[in-house]
């Protein structure tokens, strides 16, 4: 299949994994965040941790929106669409995501109206088919996602759509970052940057990582010989003593962004002053709110929402998980309490947390390698 | 409930309450037919209900499915379905047009697999149940002679061989219902599988240790299902496991994994390693088995779990899906 195979192509692949051997210093541990939850996804489905030299260790970043995102953003979302009248919709992703009365998914078991959409524009077109419902859009993610938020919200104003609103939990990717790195607990040699995310940002956002943190980022595609090459790229910054940002997904990523996106989120959204993440607390600047001039598509103006804040559970570890500071089986629930049927924390219930790509994919494989080691 | 995605919910439903209350003492794994002796005759019995939006689909249809799924699941038990009966389901107001042609799609499928419609039952429900139709079928069938199916037979060394390509019908579903603006010229694999069955047979019978439709939860549970039971590991090699172009680019840009996708045309089977080449070419000389492949083979380890491997040297463990196989977006 074209697009897919050639960045799957066994002999490149071991190709690049000798020339990343051949860059690591054996003496050296070298600690690298991929920030994106699709990277995190890629590196356990394709089984790249059995490829790479030992010395060379991914940790896993915050850029999972469903995983970031507080319980009671959960809870104020599904509060409306107790109201009969509301068509609650929602991304594929967000359906598991356990509320404190539980997920969307349970409260369409229980009968309330939750529906899945594959777009923004998806939730519109039944808020036309609905005159006399309302149309409630539950939005996710970071910079990848909002863009199409934007243009639906415009369009809904442009044609008049008075039964439809955005409750929007849209955040932000480098405030995120900034927080990882202002954590005392975290050492970290470098960055694979976020690929969808830089389609619309473009790579400049990242230069300060390189130039005031002096940390080499490479944003990086994920397809395996991709993610291979960036590694590549960052040893081989590591290896000058340099620090730059570089682009190895050119083929999607151009370094200026997407201006056209850049201008609709601009024209709809604005920063909110804090949003709290879930795992690092309140960050400054690091979400987006609806403008006033689109209030009337703005759940958070028209329905009065509870604003519920909720601790986590506290003997999960979500925030030491998400920070990259204990690794997701390191966590006392991990594969006990928590597991993709039973989340206790969001980690575990999208394949993009770092919890749930661990459980599906590596934790059994690490289990038996134990099992094997011990009774050898 | 996520329990009918044919996941893990589905078998802890069935071994948690299901078994224990209704099947007594029997300590047997839960295959996909009953064999029985009933004054000295060996029957197959098995049932299965069909549950589909949209009742028509390219491919296929739910009195097809309905017809097919029994046939198929005697099949893999080791046996010819010989008789089937069915209940329809009926939702109010349901047109008549639609209904016979279902009826008809049913009595076409029953004739090709070669089974009589013994007899049936109708029941309406009010407007707003049954998605349109519901239907169930019961089948009776007669052992096929040296097919034995037993989990406890497999062997570490013996080969999994899969009958063609995975994750037609589910993606020609998930795109029949239209919602994902996505298109492509794909059918659901929707067939009876026993003529594939019998070529086996005939050649390898005395090899067959276990078979399997992997229906809903796709091969990833089945398999799953056979590593639990037989508590021994299955390792799967990524390249020689067969999915259309159209199957992967739709799981690629839907974030699904089509091993988790369900087929109603297909078949997994283990087979003794001495007999697995001779399986495999009979298999692919029966119309209809030209995809056919060795996917993988029995292993001692991982025990009781599935491993994919990549050519380019990468691993990881294949689970059973968890609630439906739900697109992933942000």
């Amino acid at each position: 299949m074209r697009f897919v195979d050639e960045f799957r192509d066994p002999k490149l692949i071991t190709a690049t994994a000798e020339e990343i051997r051949r860059l690591a210093d054996p003496n050296r541990h070298y600690r690298i965040m991929e920030v994106c939850g699709g990277h995190t996804h890629a590196i356990y489905r394709f089984g790249l941790k059995d490829i790479l030299p030992e010395n060379i260790e991914l940790i896993h970043g915050p850029g999972c929106p469903v995983c970031v995102l507080p319980m009671g953003r959960i809870d104020d979302g599904l509060s409306m669409a107790g109201d009969p009248n509301v068509i609650f919709t929602a991304f594929g992703d967000m359906m598991r995501v356990p509320g404190t009365q539980g997920s969307p998914l349970e409260h369409k078991a229980h009968g309330m109206d939750v529906r899945i959409v594959y777009s923004p524009s998806d939730a519109l077109k039944l808020a036309r088919a609905n005159p006399d419902k309302h149309v409630m859009f539950f939005a996710i993610g970071f910079e990848t996602t909002a863009p199409s938020t934007a243009l639906t919200l415009m369009r809904a104003r442009n044609e008049g759509v008075t039964n439809f609103s955005v409750f929007c939990n849209h955040v932000t990717i480098i405030p995120a970052i900034r927080a990882i790195l202002d954590s005392p607990d975290m050492r970290l040699d470098a960055f694979i940057g976020p690929g969808h995310v830089s389609t619309v940002i473009g790579c400049r956002p990242y230069e300060w990582i390189a130039q005031n943190e002096k940390k080499p980022i490479v944003v990086s595609g994920f397809e395996p010989l991709d993610m291979l090459q960036s590694i590549v790229m960052l040893l081989r910054q590591l290896k000058a003593g340099e620090a730059k940002v570089e682009n190895q997904y050119k083929r999607v990523v151009p370094w200026e962004g997407n201006r056209a996106a850049l201008h609709a989120m601009a024209e709809v959204f604005q920063l909110r002053p804090y949003f709290e993440w879930r795992g690092l607390g309140f960050i400054s600047q690091s979400a987006l709110r609806i403008r006033d001039t689109f209030a009337q598509w703005d759940s958070e103006a028209r329905f009065s929402i509870p604003g519920v804040r909720v601790t986590d559970p506290k003997a999960a570890q979500c925030g030491e998980v998400l920070k990259g500071v204990l690794k997701p089986h390191q966590c006392k629930l991990f594969g006990r309490e928590c597991t993709p049927e039973h989340p206790v924390g969001a980690l575990m219930v999208s394949s993009e947390g770092s919890c749930a790509a661990y459980y599906n994919y590596e934790h059994r494989k690490t289990a038996m390698a134990n099992q094997i080691s011990q009774s050898a | 409930m996520a329990h009918g995605a044919g996941g893990k919910a589905s078998r802890r439903l069935v071994e948690g309450l299901f078994a224990p209350l209704l099947f007594g003492a029997s300590t047997e794994p839960l295959g996909d037919a009953a064999h029985l002796q009933i004054n000295g005759t060996r029957v197959a019995i098995t049932t299965d209900s069909f549950v589909v939006k949209p009742l028509r689909f390219p491919g296929g249809s739910i009195g097809e499915l309905a017809v097919n799924g029994t046939v198929n699941d005697l099949a893999v038990s080791g046996a010819r379905a010989e008789a089937l009966v069915c209940t329809y389901v009926l939702e109010s107001g349901l047109p008549t047009e639609v209904l016979e042609a279902e009826v008809r799609a049913m009595a076409l499928a029953a004739r090709g697999a070669g089974v009589t419609i013994a007899g049936g039952d109708t029941k309406v429900v009010e407007h707003g149940k049954a998605d349109g139709m519901y239907i169930t079928t019961a089948g009776l069938g007669s052992p096929l002679p040296g097919v034995k199916i037993d989990s406890a037979s497999v062997r570490p060394g013996d080969k999994i061989l899969l009958s063609g390509p995975i994750g037609d019908h589910g993606v020609t579903i998930l795109l029949a219902r239209g919602e994902l603006d996505l298109e492509a010229d794909l059918q659901s694999d929707t067939r009876s599988v026993l003529p594939l069955v019998e070529a086996l047979a005939a050649i390898a019978a005395s090899g067959i240790r276990w078979m399997r439709d992997p229906t809903r939860g796709g091969a990833a549970t089945s398999l799953n299902e056979l590593a639990r039971d037989c508590r021994l590991g299955i390792v799967l090699f990524e390249e020689s496991i067969p999915v259309r172009d159209t199957v992967r680019g739709a799981c690629e840009l839907l974030g699904l994994d089509p091993l988790h996708i369900a087929n109603e045309g297909q078949f997994l089977a283990v087979i003794a390693p001495d007999l697995a080449d001779a399986a495999l070419e009979a298999l692919r000389r029966a119309p209809g088995g030209e995809d056919a492949e060795i996917i993988g083979e029995v292993r001692e380890q991982p025990a009781g779990a599935v491993l994919e491997t990549t050519r380019y040297g990468g691993s990881r463990i294949v689970d059973m899906l968890v609630g439906d196989p739900l697109p992933r977006i942000c």
